[in-house]
């Protein structure tokens, strides 16, 4: 080992806590690069591995019934490789034990028994229905996960009104339900929303779809345009209650999938970034104040012949060894976390496998940024040591220069203390590496909120869509539109206090070359139990005519209010009509259209009818009327807005409470990172001036006071910045994952930036109280003798 | 050993008896002191002599509450020193005792002025920062940095800020030691001056000889001993001094 090579370990020894806090602030972004890019490519290559093996469709077209002869037509499309017909239908589900209530969707395997070509069912236990049995049913593993269902286990179902039993023969998943909501809305309630798969000739005389099916899902040959297949699809369906069949990006389960994956990915660039440029900043003052303090050392090893080259290599290869110190922790801890984060997500999404990945990729990137960062950090402390000729190097530098800062030129000085000029002439003194450990400090605070905002986003998605918009407490939905006058017969149900008619069309609509497949609500004038918002969270009626959109279908399809659209109905009639914008309705949670319920009456041709009742019921009646509304054949689904709203928290509150706390730790890592380095570095400048000051009668919290006072006054002064800083980076997040599915709206809670602000401060305390230690340690007769 | 002859009708400051002390410096042990016996007296301006590793530093460190020995006693004005907490030698310090630097130790952040205030501002009945360094003849360069000041001028405001407090006692460890000769006679007349007007008993620990010829009492040390003992029968004053 060379000489100057046992230096710089040395040095590193002597540097070894901030080494080792820099270390750990490196490691923090290496681990969450590792984590979200292992966790991205474990999930990626097991959507594509399940989605292959279980032959996901490439296109969905729902209908409303179609003879089986229709099929072969189906088949012999250009560019259709398979075609499986099945019936898709909503019901709902008695769960023994559990009176709330269920909505189902039942999908229907293949009637001659076995496994349908297309989006195959995973099963987990037991086996498929019997071909010859009609009682017999395979139940989503979510759903049976939450009630603890096992094969063997009986359910009551109603399909059309008509009652049965039925018998669980296996659990399983499929490609298609692997993200699970409730029609309707975007949370799962795994309770309350059952996938069931069932033999098709079951369905078919339950729901009278003898040789029929309203529901084709299709294969496309490689190469085939989608879009020229789904409008051959649209044609050749039309006549049979088609509702226009839709690709991968528009299937709820994939298109989540799909979103989630984009949050991943924006999670491994973001949050590495941020960590990997403190550590850079800490990297730059540890070398600097290295530099500075081996100013003779370096004049030296120049007089006898070092190269510049040799000690920049010198230099370089100690920041180095701490990014890689902190790769390899950040390796070992990002690989663990992820591959718990994929089976957290392998939990959620009842993936049957995991195909856990860590690419080489993966941890070469971790590796190489770190090391980037590092040589960042070190780049000024090389030019500063290569520039120091050999006999200035070794001359003791001048004393540093010091004036009144602006708050003494503005006359306030008198409110100042000795102690205090100190701390804000060395803070005026150093004005940029106070600004980046303030900055730092502020992205330490940024990192902890982001942590707590998913929760008070989504608490305010939750609030607005399902308390202030919506007042019902039961959502009963019909199995097609029906004549107005069921309203009065649901209203005159026992424990109903009010009840208001919904109609739900799809429809696509379409602006200039833009279009967007939707539904449009129909709501009655003055409705209560339903009320759209605009951006302030005022009510908005729709108009007798005009259509009002979800905002964000004004970004989508380049709208502006009072332009027209048109609207193809997939449903009825199918009518194609141009309507009037009439403005725009301010929603977190899905993108459609809200009409005067008569004029989407109207629009359909279809006459008065409706397709749901929205019903408030008196406290404490919502189990009988449900009891009652289930018998009756015409509806297809009933759900319970306050069950969804505390399932919802119930299922999130875990997840996101360990978001909270991971990025808390994250946050409190930098802010101890850098207030510990800072601390150390302004101890190991000025400890000569803090032990002369012990001399001359100073106690040891007296001068801890004048070196911590200085930092906490920069924690102080990055609060501010920290909040700004933490709003700015949920705002960057949020337009990272803006999507028609829902837009995640910036609300912070005080609680937010209590909580950001008192971790910000925990950390800073846990950080002082070690340097403190090393305050008492001072040498008092060392500073006598030696000059610095 | 030498022993110190207490004038009958002085009053002693410090009383320092069987001082020893003894430190490892790696493998070697070092005997600093080995056996110092020591009155100081109220008023008295004392110069230490002596070579590099004679003990003087040591010495000054254990009478200012900074070190403690290894054996043996000190005590001032009736204050047993070497038991003391560490607590109460910060307050000794605060409150009884100036040092000065040989490299001035001055808080390159505040002016003339404010480094003499850090020290007022903590003391009980100080003078004023302006009276202290007018006393160093600095009353001009009071609003001045010290990178704005010469090194005689800074150590001057180190003596400034030792004396503001009105201590009992001045432990000076080589105030002249990195000035030129005719800058650190203007240092040794503001010392001089001190110990006239204000009665501080001063001690200075110095290697420059010429420098004992200003004091009262001159004592040598030698490898951790008080060799020598002198009184100047005449004490000349620090403006003749040069080296």
């Amino acid at each position: 080992m060379s000489a100057l090579t046992r230096k710089a370990w040395r040095d590193l020894w002597h540097l070894r806590g901030q080494a080792q806090a820099i270390a750990l602030v490196i490691a923090g972004g290496v681990a969450t690069l590792v984590m979200s890019q292992s966790t991205y490519e474990s999930l990626t290559a097991t959507r594509e591995q399940f989605y292959r093996q279980a032959a996901l469709a490439d296109l969905w077209a729902p209908l409303a019934r179609a003879p089986d002869t229709v099929l072969a037509h189906l088949a012999a499309l250009p560019g259709v490789q398979t075609v499986q017909a099945r019936l898709v239908a909503l019901g709902t589900l008695g769960v023994p034990g559990f009176d709330e209530p269920v909505r189902a969707e039942v999908v229907s395997l293949p009637p001659e028994g076995g496994q349908p070509l297309l989006n195959r069912v995973q099963l987990r236990s037991g086996r498929l229905p019997d071909a010859e049995l009609d009682n017999e049913v395979v139940v989503g593993e979510a759903f049976a996960a939450a009630h603890a269902l096992r094969v063997g286990d009986r359910l009551r179902m109603t399909l059309r009104g008509r009652q049965r039993w039925l018998r669980v023969v296996g659990v399983g998943t499929s490609p298609e339900y692997v993200y699970q909501s409730p029609p309707g809305t975007v949370f799962p309630d795994f309770k309350r929303y059952a996938v069931l798969w069932m033999n098709r000739h079951a369905m078919e005389k339950a729901l009278d779809m003898d040789g029929a099916f309203n529901n084709v899902v299709l294969r496309l040959l490689p190469g085939a345009r989608p879009a020229a297949v789904i409008a051959g699809l649209d044609g050749a369906l039309a006549r049979y209650g088609g509702v226009g069949a839709y690709g991968r990006h528009e299937q709820t389960s994939a298109r989540y999938l799909e979103e989630e994956m984009r949050q991943l990915r924006t999670m491994a660039r973001l949050f590495p970034a941020i960590f990997l440029g403190v550590a850079a900043f800490l990297l730059h003052v540890v070398l600097m104040r290295l530099v500075g303090t081996q100013r003779e050392q370096i004049g030296v090893l120049k007089a006898f012949g070092y190269s510049h080259r040799a000690l920049a290599v010198h230099y370089l290869g100690m920041a180095a060894v701490v990014a890689l110190l902190g790769a390899l922790l950040g390796i070992a801890l990002g690989a663990g976390m992820g591959r718990w984060l994929a089976h957290v997500y392998q939990d959620i999404y009842r993936f049957p496998f995991l195909a856990w990945r860590l690419s080489p990729a993966a941890i070469a990137t971790g590796t190489a940024v770190s090391l980037a960062a590092a040589a960042a950090g070190a780049l000024m402390a090389l030019r500063a040591a290569a520039s120091l000729p050999p006999a200035e190097a070794m001359r003791a530098p001048a004393p540093p220069r010091f004036g009144p800062t602006l708050i003494e030129r503005l006359g306030l000085q008198r409110w100042l203390s000795q102690p205090s000029r100190m701390i804000l002439r060395d803070l005026e003194r150093r004005p940029g590496r106070a600004a980046f450990t303030v900055l730092g400090l502020a992205l330490a605070c940024a990192v902890i909120m982001v942590g707590r905002f998913q929760g008070d986003a989504v608490g305010y998605m939750v609030d607005t869509q399902l308390s202030i918009a919506q007042h019902h407490d039961l959502a009963v939905s019909f199995i097609e539109p029906a004549p107005r006058q069921v309203l009065f017969e649901l209203a005159a149900l026992p424990g109903v206090r009010e009840a208001e008619p919904i109609r739900t069309a799809p429809v696509r609509l379409v602006h200039g070359l833009r279009s967007y497949r939707t539904v449009i609500e129909g709501l009655p004038p003055a409705a209560r139990l339903r009320r759209p918002l605009d951006a302030r969270l005022g009510v908005i009626t729709p108009p007798a005519d005009g259509v009002l959109l979800t905002d964000y279908l004004q970004r989508m399809l380049a709208l502006e209010p009072g332009d027209t659209i048109e609207v193809q109905a997939l449903q009825g009639h199918r009518h194609v009509r141009d309507v009037r914008v009439a403005g725009f309705v301010h929603e977190t949670i899905g993108a459609q259209g809200y009409m005067d319920l008569d004029a989407l009456n109207r629009l359909l041709g279809d006459g008065d009818v409706v397709s749901g009742v929205l019903l408030g019921v008196l406290p404490g009646a919502e189990a009988d009327v449900y009891a009652r509304l289930d018998r009756r054949p015409w509806v297809a689904g009933i759900s319970s807005r306050l069950a969804s709203v505390r399932s919802f928290y119930a299922t999130m509150g875990e997840s996101l409470l360990v978001f909270t706390w991971v990025a808390a730790l994250l946050g409190g890592v930098i802010n101890f990172g850098l207030v510990y380095n800072a601390a150390r570095i302004s101890l190991s400048e000025r400890g000569r001036e803090l032990a002369s000051l012990r001399v001359l009668g100073m106690t040891e919290g007296e001068v801890s006071a004048l070196l911590l006072g200085q930092l906490g006054l920069l924690v102080a002064i990055s609060l501010p910045f920290g909040f700004a800083a933490g709003w700015g980076l949920c705002w960057l997040m949020v337009q990272g994952f803006q999507s028609e599915l829902f837009r995640i709206p910036i609300r912070l809670t005080t609680a937010t930036y209590a909580f950001a602000g008192l971790t910000v401060l925990g950390a800073s305390v846990v950080s002082a109280l070690l340097v403190h230690r090393r305050i008492a340690r001072l040498d008092l007769i060392a500073v006598l003798k030696t000059r610095e | 050993m030498a022993v110190t002859t207490p004038l009958p009708a002085a009053e002693a400051v410090f009383r320092a008896r069987g001082l020893t002390k003894t430190y490892r410096m790696g493998e070697v042990e070092v005997h600093a002191l080995r056996g110092v016996d020591l009155d100081l007296f109220r008023g008295e301006f004392v110069v230490l002599l002596g070579p590099s590793g004679s003990g003087k530093s040591t010495l000054l460190n254990i009478l200012g509450g900074l070190d403690a020995p290894t054996a043996g006693e000190v005590w001032y004005e009736g204050h047993h020193l070497t038991g003391a907490t560490e607590r109460e030698l910060t307050l000794f310090r605060r409150e009884h005792v100036g040092f000065v630097f040989q490299f001035y130790n001055l808080i390159p952040s505040l002016t003339a002025r404010e480094n003499v205030a850090i020290v007022t501002e903590i003391a009980e009945q100080p003078m004023t920062p302006e009276e202290a360094l007018a006393r160093v003849d600095l009353a001009d360069r009071m609003d001045h940095f010290p990178a704005q000041l010469s090194g005689g001028q800074q150590q001057r405001v180190a003596i400034a800020r030792a004396i503001a407090k009105r201590p009992a006692v001045l432990l000076c460890d080589e105030p002249t030691g990195a000035l030129d000769s005719a800058t650190g006679v203007r240092v040794l007349e503001a010392l001089e001056r001190v110990n006239a007007e204000l009665g501080t008993t001063t001690v200075v620990i110095t290697h420059n000889a010429d420098i004992a010829r200003m004091a009262h009492r001159v004592l040598y040390l030698g490898d951790g001993r008080i060799v020598r003992e002198e009184r100047p029968a005449r004490r000349t004053p620090a403006k003749e001094l040069h080296w």
